[in-house]
């Protein structure tokens, strides 16, 4: 009798129930495991980027919320030239700076990657201008930079060069050099250290393979080495174009973004409109403005990803 | 039982001035009486935060402390304070009215108190009971504390901002006191320039020296941002005189001014490689306090920014308010600590350990012994008498203040006097800046 029921019950399968469709679903079971990050990203990435596009379009200032106006801000900036200023700063110093941090770190990293005494020693201290916080470096450059103490020009007077201090801060372009100077010097070790991971993952046979085809050093890197490190190079780039051109703390201790705002980036012009000014609204304006730019960054970076060209060499298009 | 009345606690406090500042059980006991007296009756459990400015001496920190203490033992209402550089008071002031959130007391800049009006806690009371019972509050002092007909914050003191300059040098140059007027002043840079002790002032964004000077030059030519109305009047040919005066003495100043923060002409000033500038007196006090410097402290000596063409002086200092955010629990305690520190017994103290750095807004002070102990102190008594305030001729609400922290002027006249700009093209940017911030 019970086998018999087994069997009735075996025979006539129910109907599953939409719930446990459900818990065998992988897409409903893949849903819940991306809610965590889903609403992370939410909370803390799309929450306040929309929040501050919205108060571009606010009149709001500090303490209280503002009413819609439209493209008010925006027309305002339209014609204030010290915003077309800040944005010319904010390209030059992510060109120059991101161009010779580039240089300077596939240099660095190429001589680092050689067989060298102390090899471990010295890839550490190649970190350290990243490691030190940035203010601090940033205070210490201030001094190097003093228009009265700089010791660069008690050293070149010393020396019979010069006769007077060189206004580092004070001169317009001597400033943009300056302050740019020192966010290469702080970006490098990022640049350098992440490139060598790249390098150490080239296979030594390709290498050897080249060289017993009699490629030089100079072919080697070109046709062996650049291409395969051409999709770490789109990342590293990408993110020091993107935090060159956000760099606030450099500037803010250096400078506060003189003289005559010669070195206002975006990021610094938000921060003394929208917080120091009161002029929420604004301030996020300028903030906003600086959208655009970033997401032309990663998009050359994220469609030169999808190229086979960048991942496996010119030919492989 | 002997019955503390207000009007005894008044008589009490004044003669307790006259005689000095207590010290010791002294205070704590005359802290107890006021307590008990005083108008403010802390919350049961009250504790306060407060975030002020930084101290620049040392023994205005200490007397302040002090101070805190004695109120706490008075009333048991526990204080935290927190420092902050000054000029980052204003963005945690701001934050925490945007959010609600935060220190209850907000001791900052300017009219810090006007970036967000409505979130100021009202203290007429504590302003009207302190005004009566000290001698009245200075003008400037009103205008920056009362937005409307409410006091929205207690002007607690200024920090002057006056020339310092080194005797020996002006008396070699020529010039055995001072120059009074602008004329005079430019002369006075150019000779002092030829014989090698050139001065400067800041032409970089410095926020209390470079706008402190600026503003007195722009005002000393009869120049002004914006008129009674707050309608932007700044591209004017007066404002154009004070562009050329400007230009004229920067190129009699020592190179790299355009680049000075607040704190540079203070280093070059003490490393004697310069002579004249315009500061607050902490130059002078570090100077006393190092042994190494006392031939500097000794040869230097403070004076009145020059008058210019419109004849009466058109200083701009540093205001210090105070104010207590709506968001607070505790606000008689607020009104409680505000009211105690201008107390005579406490302030007078404090003052005196701020050594001239800090002037009071209440006219009763002029007598305190430390404008007259060291009489290189002196002229700094007067600021809170001679300043005009944020704005100008407008009003002194947060467009002001908005203009102050975006260097409007600071940017003109440094754009001028650097060459960047010509005089119409820097006063039309300032124009438009000002229009944007005014409108």
């Amino acid at each position: 009798m019970t086998d018999a029921t087994l069997n009735n019950i075996k025979l006539a399968p129910r109907e599953a129930t939409t719930w446990q469709r459900l818990q065998v679903n992988r897409n409903w079971l893949g849903l819940w495991f991306m809610l965590p990050a889903a609403a992370f990203l939410i909370l803390f990435l799309a929450y306040p980027l929309g929040l501050g596009v919205w108060i571009s379009f606010t009149d709001a200032r500090i303490g209280r919320g503002g009413d819609f106006v439209g493209l008010e801000n925006y027309e305002w900036l339209w014609d204030d030239t010290v915003f077309w200023l800040s944005v010319f700063n904010t390209l030059l110093y992510t060109i120059v700076a991101s161009a010779f941090k580039f240089a300077v770190g596939l240099y660095l990293a190429l001589l680092l990657n050689q067989n060298l005494p102390f090899k471990a020693i010295l890839r550490a201290v190649v970190l350290i201008p990243f490691i030190v916080p940035t203010v601090l470096s940033a205070i210490a450059f201030w001094w190097l930079f003093d228009s009265q103490f700089s010791i660069i020009s008690w050293t070149l007077k010393k020396a019979g060069l010069i006769s007077t201090n060189i206004d580092f801060l004070g001169d317009v372009w001597n400033a943009r050099w300056s302050v740019i100077f020192a966010n290469i010097w702080r970006g490098v070790p990022f640049v350098a250290i992440t490139l060598l991971a790249g390098l150490q993952t080239v296979s030594p046979t390709l290498y050897e393979a080249a060289t017993i085809d009699g490629a030089n050093k100079w072919q080697i890197f070109r046709h062996v080495t650049y291409p395969l490190l051409t999709p770490i190079i789109a990342v590293v780039m990408t993110f020091s174009v993107l935090f060159t051109f956000t760099d606030f703390q450099l500037i803010w201790v250096l400078t506060r973004g003189g003289p005559v705002n010669a070195t206002q980036l975006m990021a610094t012009l938000s921060y003394q409109r929208a917080i120091l000014g009161g002029h929420l609204g604004e301030g996020a304006a300028i903030s906003t403005a600086m959208i655009p730019f970033l997401l032309a960054a990663i998009l050359i970076s994220w469609f030169g990803l999808q190229r086979r060209k960048w991942q496996q060499g010119e030919n492989n298009d | 039982m002997t019955m503390i009345t207000r009007r005894t606690l008044v008589k009490g406090g004044t003669a307790a001035a006259a005689a000095g500042a207590l010290t010791g059980p002294a205070l704590l006991d005359w802290a107890k009486a006021w307590a008990q007296s005083a108008p403010w009756k802390p919350e049961k459990g009250a504790q306060l935060s407060m975030l002020r400015w930084k101290y620049f001496v040392q023994s205005e920190d200490d007397a302040f402390v002090k101070l805190m203490e004695a109120f706490t033992a008075a009333t048991g209402v526990k204080v935290n304070i927190s420092r902050e550089s000054y000029e980052d008071v204003q963005p945690k002031a701001s934050v925490a009215a945007n959010t609600g959130a935060g220190p209850d007391l907000f001791w900052g800049l300017y009219s810090l108190p006007h970036l967000f009006p409505q979130k100021c806690m009202d203290v007429s009371d504590v302003a009207d009971y302190l005004g009566k019972k000290y001698g009245g509050w200075v003008p400037s002092a009103v205008t920056y504390g009362k937005s409307g007909n409410k006091w929205i914050a207690i002007p607690i003191c200024y920090s002057g901002n006056l020339m310092n300059y080194r005797v020996a040098a002006g008396a070699k140059a020529g010039f055995s006191k001072f120059p009074a007027t602008t004329d005079e002043f430019l002369a006075y840079a150019k000779a002092m320039k030829a014989q090698g002790t050139p001065g400067g002032l800041a032409f970089g964004h410095a926020s209390g020296d470079a706008n402190g000077w600026v503003h007195w030059c722009l005002w000393a030519h009869g120049g002004n941002a914006v008129d009674a109305k707050d309608k932007v009047v700044i591209n004017s040919p007066e404002t154009e005189k004070a562009l050329n005066y400007a230009k004229a003495l920067y190129a009699e100043m020592i190179p790299g001014t355009a680049s000075w923060n607040d704190s540079f002409n203070n280093k070059a000033f003490l490393a004697g490689e310069i002579h004249w500038t315009n500061n607050g007196i902490s130059i002078y006090a570090a100077a006393r306090r190092d042994a190494k410097l006392k031939e500097i402290a000794d040869d230097m000596d403070h004076a009145y920014m020059p008058i210019g063409p419109i004849g009466k002086p058109t200083e701009l200092h540093l205001l210090y308010p105070i104010l207590g955010m709506t968001y607070t629990k505790y606000p008689q305690a607020v009104k409680a600590l505000m009211a105690f520190m201008l107390e005579a017994d406490n302030f007078n103290k404090w003052l005196e350990g701020s050594v001239g750095y800090l002037t009071h807004c209440l006219n009763a002070y002029d007598s305190n012994p430390v404008w007259t102990a060291d009489r290189k102190r002196t002229v700094y008594r007067d600021v809170a008498k001679r300043t005009l305030t944020a704005g100008g001729l407008g009003s002194v609400g947060e467009k002001a203040a908005a203009a102050i922290a975006d260097f409007v002027m600071v940017d003109m006249f440094a754009s001028y006097a650097t060459g960047r700009e010509d005089a119409k093209g820097a006063m039309k940017i300032a124009e438009r800046q000002l229009q944007r911030i005014y409108r």
